[in-house]
This record gives structure tokens, C-alpha cells and sequence, in this order.
């Protein structure tokens, strides 16, 4: 589905991404993980088109997206779930996913409404809050929200960037159990997030970022397990020599 | 039958990906963690997160036997000891003893390596497989019993020797999978038949064999004097242990397991890549090992790869059976030349005995290389013309294998020295 390979990037004379090469394949859930300042922002902000890459390869389906604009990598099928939400605060609900669905305008009133309601099946507290102004929402909701309104787009690849920031403990796991459920149904995600331990619970593959660079790639199970992984992203107390 | 379609299956593409990933992250862990090849990469001038593509793999240095000597015996281990599960060691036959380590996770892969291969091989979880290979410093026993039991298969695990014991269980225990040395394969054979036991009284369907080099020809004899169908599989503790490559059942090359680490062939003498399909010096890099990666690896096992795909489905390419080591290989006429590329057209020539002698001399400068093969009896007994024409079919098939013209002389059978051990093939009569 997505295939990088060296990619860098960064802002004016900062290079943050050194030599990226990752891929995600169709139906998978992969997570990037990594420390404050290891690039995982600037990861997505190089795939979605927001910063142009200075080199390297970024493949969706096969097509290359480097010299894309923002909304032509939308069109391809690539959605960002930003972190903070970013949801239309003056907005209600369904105005949000209904702006959600703008890469599918070609559809007919039917199939919007359709989409609304798989949103709302799969959310039922968006289904309540429909004619609730955005702003007003608690942040879970906000979330389940900006989700909804990435998946409005039908997109080929979600991506998730911190979906779990500033959320409580409990709210945390139902965003999980509902990234969970996005893979049952058949998406492919993307999750970029600080939370090692929830994120690789939930992905098949991770691969951890460290300083711009990927430093390891595995499967969930054996990242949970790699004594580096754990040291650093993980919190488990390993007593030194 | 497959154990992970997934990735048994892959595309090219999709394994080029995964393998630059994986060998980009090797590098930047090998750099950081093991000051060798920190030493190494600064040596030859390589930035090891510059590396951008596959086709950059030769320009990175090397790691031979004497290396994993010099650092003996933790010197190369990326992973501190607290994190490695088991500790390894050659046999130390060719000199000092090598060490190599495992964090769980390696442990984990071995078993899902091992696995392919015995999958690959006919075996289910309905087998019940008798590891006749030493357990101990040695990896065979202990990477082929994970992998059975990863299979779920029932695992017997007997280790080597006592040969009567062996029959014995494997009569009793109703052994329906054997693990060993093809060598040791044949020493079973042999005692079954002089303890007058029937071998189609047995229950055994499949062998996996290993260890040693062997050829097609003791292929036959163990299939047909076990009834079973005899796959070859190939391993390295400096790599891994078993698991590195296995032959599934079509028994016409051993799978790579390619997303786990790379495969070249190079020249020994260059040490540059031989042309595909080429016979050469096999080098391995791994790409998931966590304890003890190696970039490179000379296995001074000579083989060749092949490219074209394989009927049973798997697209991991395959190799060639080793063919022998490096340290066998001569120059003659400035071709190497491998004793066994003569022994590979001997064989497929009807008349010939599996015993020759290849006799190298210099007569003035020039090398002259002469190949005594035994043939059967009858061959003398016929008219000259046909022997003749054997010389001449032999030449001819020699010449366009090695490339450079061969004398061929025809003896009696059990004319040429027998050895105790390994049969001595090759005098070189050239003083240099």
C-alpha cells in the first residue's frame, strides 16, 4: 500500500528525516514509534505533502506522491487524522463529516448519507452529538470525530498521528479498541504515536524512530519484547550492571 | 504445504523493500553497538546510514572465520550479555573454537526458520521426528527441535550416536521423520540390513539431512534403501544454525530464507560478485538477527544460485547443493576450478564409477589438468571405438563446463587409492 524508501526531510537547513525507508501493506496496521523529536511528525507531514522531501521515494498503490500537492495526495487515497484533532470547531457534528466526504463529492446524496451512518455505526456517540457544535465535544469525541471525518474520504491508508495525546487513560483504550475495529474492517493504518506500549498492542509491525533515523523494525510481539525497545519506549525498570 | 505463505510467497518487490528496511536498521545497529565493524565502515570509508540500495552491498566490508577468531569470545555480540537467552560454539575442528548468542527474539525466528524448512521437507504435526543430531555447543539438534516443535510435531530428540538405540526407537516410537547427516543416514541403512530388518517395516515418510556435503547420488541411495523422500538443508552457526536454506519437496535446490538475510556469490579469488547463476563462494548477511548480526559472512561454501522459479510456488529464490569448500578450489590455466563441477558431469555419465582422481601438472609453462575416472568392467571388455567415444563425451561436457580443455583417462574399477576419510580427488603435481 505505502512504500518509502530514503526519504529525508526537514525544515530550511534542518535535516530532521535522514534516510527513511518503510512500507505498510493492505489491511495491515503498522506503528511508528519513537521519542519527542524523532521525526515522527515530520514523517507525516513529508508524506501527506505539507514539507516537500529533499530525497527519496514515497509510493501509494504504486504512484509516486513526492511532488504532489496536499490535496492531490488526499485524492490518492492517503488521510491524516492530525494530532490535536483539528476539527471544525464551529461546526456540528455531521457538518464535519460531511466536509470529511469533499474527496467523494462525485457521489450522490445516498451514498453521503450511507457514509454518515457507517460513521455513526461504528461511533454511536457521534449519532447522539450530530447537532452538537464541534468545539463543545470533550476531546474523546473530538477524536472519534477527526477519525470519522478522515474516514469520510474512504481513504486507501489512514493515518493516525498521536491519536491518544491529552486524552484520560480510559478514553486512551476505547481509541484503541476502535483502531482495533478499523482494521476488522479491512482498513490500513498508519499509527504514529508515543504511547509504545498501547500503539504495538494494537499494530502488527512497528518500527521505532530514533533521531531521524528507523532504527528497528519487527513485528509488534518482537519489538514488546526487545530489551532496546523496552529500555526506552517501554518504561520497564531494567536494573544496570 | 507452506508454514508462512506470506512470506514464502513474496514478491520481488515487496522482499526488496523489506530487505532494505531491515538491512538499513542492521547497519545502524551493527555501527553503533559492535566496534568492529564501526572500525571496518571507518576503514573503507563507509557511512553506514548512506546506504540508499541493495545493489550497495559490495561495498561493504567483509567478515571471514578469522574475524569471529579475533573477537572470541564476545567480541562481535550487538546486544549486552543480559539480553542474549543461549550461547553457541563451533566445533573448533579448523582451529580456535567461534562463539555466537541469541536474545529471545532470535530464539523465536530460529524456531520460524527451522520451521519453514522442515514444512518445506513434508513434515506436519502429525510426524513424529527423530533428531539424530548432536545437541550441545553444536546448533544442529537444538535449531531443527525448536523448529519440529514449532510445527507441532512430536519431537524425539535422541541425539547422535549409539546406532542400535536409534533403530531401535525408531522401530518402536514408530518414527515417521529423521533428522541427521546424510552419512550417518547411510550408516543406518547399512546396520538395518546386516541386523536384517526391513526398512519398508518402518514408518519413516521424510528425511531432512544436513551437516556435511553430499551429492545426488547418495540422494538416491538413501531414498531408496529408507523409503523416504530425502531433502537437503543447510546451516551455519556463525549465521544461525540450521535454517538458513532448505529444499522442499521437489529435492532441486534449497530455499533461501531471503527475508532474513541476504545472499551474494562471489568469486574467492576477486571477491567480486560472480555473474548470476554463477558458482562461487556463498556470503550471507543477516538481517534480523538481533545478538549477533554479521554483514558479509564468507561461508567458504561453494555453491551457486538459482534464479529460476521453483514449481512448488515458494519465490524465495534457491541455492545449489554446496558443492564443496573455497579451500578446495584450483587454478588452472588461471580458470578455478572445482573438483565438484567434475564429479557433477562424472556422475550424470552412464558407465562411470563415483570414484576419480583429477591429476594437475605443469608440462613447460603450461598447466595440463588429467581426470582418472573409473568405469565398470564391461566398458573394457568392448571394442575400443566405444571407449573412445566415452573419452571424447566426457571431454567435451568438461570443456564446456569449466572452459578449459580437460585429458580424460578411463581406469578399472578399484584401481584408484581408497581413504579412510575424505577421498583424496585432487593431485597437484605443479611446483610453483
Amino acid at each position: 500500500m505505502l512504500k518509502i524508501k530514503n526519504l529525508e526531510a526537514g525544515y530550511g537547513k534542518i535535516r530532521v528525516l535522514k534516510r527513511i525507508s518503510l512500507h505498510v501493506n493492505p489491511g495491515e496496521i503498522v506503528t511508528l514509534i519513537g521519542a519527542n523529536g524523532a521525526g515522527k511528525t515530520t514523517l507525516l507531514a513529508a508524506i501527506t505533502g505539507l514539507i516537500r522531501a529533499t530525497a527519496g521515494e514515497i509510493l501509494l498503490k504504486g504512484d509516486n506522491l513526492e511532488r504532489l500537492k496536499p490535496e492531490g495526495i488526499v485524492f490518492r487515497g492517503c488521510s491524516l487524522v492530525p494530532e490535536g484533532r483539528q476539527v471544525f470547531a464551529t461546526m456540528n457534528v455531521r457538518e464535519n463529516l460531511v466536509l470529511g466526504a469533499y474527496v467523494q463529492h462525485r457521489q450522490g446524496k445516498r451514498q453521503l448519507q450511507e457514509g454518515i451512518e457507517y460513521i455513526y455505526d461504528l461511533f454511536p456517540v457521534l449519532r447522539e452529538r450530530r447537532h452538537q457544535l464541534a468545539g463543545t465535544l470533550s476531546g474523546g469525541e473530538q477524536q472519534m470525530l477527526a477519525m470519522g471525518r478522515a474516514l469520510m474520504a474512504k481513504p486507501a491508508l489512514l493515518m493516525l498521528d498521536e491519536p491518544s495525546t491529552g486524552l484520560a487513560p480510559l478514553i486512551v483504550k476505547n481509541i484503541f479498541q476502535i483502531i482495533t475495529r478499523l482494521r476488522e474492517a479491512g482498513n490500513t493504518v498508519l499509527l504514529i504515536e508515543q504511547n509504545a506500549k498501547a500503539a504495538l498492542r494494537v499494530a502488527d509491525r512497528g518500527y521505532v524512530l530514533e533521531t531521524g533515523k528507523i532504527i528497528l523494525e519487527g513485528s509488534s510481539e518482537d519489538l514488546l519484547t526487545n530489551r532496546d525497545v523496552q529500555r526506552a519506549y517501554l518504561g520497564r525498570d531494567v536494573k544496570e550492571n | 504445504m507452506y508454514w508462512d505463505q506470506e512470506k514464502e510467497c513474496i514478491s520481488r518487490e515487496n522482499l526488496e523493500q523489506l530487505q532494505l528496511e531491515r538491512l538499513q536498521s542492521t547497519l545502524y545497529r551493527v555501527a553503533t553497538h559492535v566496534p568492529f565493524y564501526r572500525q571496518k565502515f571507518k576503514e573503507l570509508k563507509v557511512d553506514p546510514d548512506g546506504f540508499r540500495a541493495l545493489s550497495e552491498l559490495a561495498k561493504l566490508p567483509f567478515t571471514t572465520k578469522q574475524d569471529l577468531r579475533d573477537n572470541y569470545p564476545y567480541g562481535l555480540f550487538a546486544v549486552p550479555l543480559r539480553d542474549v537467552v543461549r550461547v553457541h560454539s563451533s566445533s573448533g575442528t579448523t582451529g580456535q573454537a567461534t562463539v555466537v548468542g541469541y536474545t529471545r527474539n532470535d530464539i523465536k525466528t530460529w524456531s520460524e526458520l527451522t520451521a519453514r524448512v522442515l514444512t518445506g521437507a513434508g513434515v506436519t504435526n502429525d510426524d513424529v521426528v527423530q533428531i539424530a543430531f548432536g545437541y550441545g555447543l553444536f546448533t544442529g539438534g537444538f535449531g531443527l527441535h525448536y523448529g519440529a516443535e514449532r510445527v507441532g510435531a512430536s519431537v524425539i530428540p535422541i541425539s547422535s550416536g549409539n546406532t542400535k538405540r536409534q533403530i531401535q526407537i525408531m522401530q518402536d516410537f514408530r518414527t515417521t521423520a529423521l533428522i541427521c547427516t546424510p552419512s550417518y543416514a547411510l550408516v543406518l541403512a547399512d546396520t538395518m540390513e546386516e541386523m536384517g530388518i526391513n526398512t519398508s517395516s518402518l514408518s519413516l515418510k521424510y528425511g531432512l539431512f544436513g551437516g556435511e556435503p553430499w551429492s545426488e547420488a547418495m540422494r538416491h541411495e538413501i531414498q531408496n534403501k529408507l523409503g523416504i523422500i530425502a531433502t537437503d538443508n543447510y546451516g551455519l552457526s556463525e549465521i544461525m544454525g540450521p535454517g538458513v536454506a532448505g529444499e522442499c519437496q521437489e529435492c532441486n535446490g534449497l530455499h533461501l530464507n531471503e527475508d532474513h538475510f541476504l545472499y551474494e556469490v562471489i568469486n574467492p579469488e576477486t571477491l567480486e560478485p560472480v555473474k548470476p547463476g554463477e558458482i562461487g563462494e556463498l556470503v550471507i548477511t543477516t538481517l534480523t538477527k538481533e545478538a549477533f548480526p554479521v554483514i558479509r559472512y564468507r561461508t567458504r561454501d561453494l555453491t551457486r544460485i538459482i534464479e529460476e522459479p521453483c514449481p512448488c510456488g515458494r519465490t524465495l529464490r534457491r541455492m545449489e547443493r554446496v558443492m564443496g569448500r573455497t579451500d578446495d578450489m584450483l587454478i588452472v590455466k588461471g580458470v578455478n576450478v572445482y573438483p565438484s563441477q567434475i564429479e557433477h558431469i562424472l556422475f550424470e555419465i552412464e558407465g562411470t564409477k563415483p570414484h576419480y582422481q583429477i591429476v594437475v601438472e605443469r608440462e613447460g609453462r603450461l598447466d595440463k589438468i588429467t581426470v582418472l575416472v573409473e568405469v565398470v568392467e564391461s566398458i573394457f571388455f568392448d571394442e575400443m571405438k566405444k571407449q573412445r567415444e566415452m573419452i571424447e563425451t566426457i571431454k567435451r561436457q568438461l570443456a564446456s563446463e569449466l572452459g578449459i580443455g580437460v585429458e580424460v583417462k578411463l581406469v578399472e574399477e578399484k584401481t584408484l587409492e581408497r581413504s579412510e576419510g575424505k577421498a583424496k580427488r585432487v593431485i597437484d603435481k605443479r611446483r610453483l
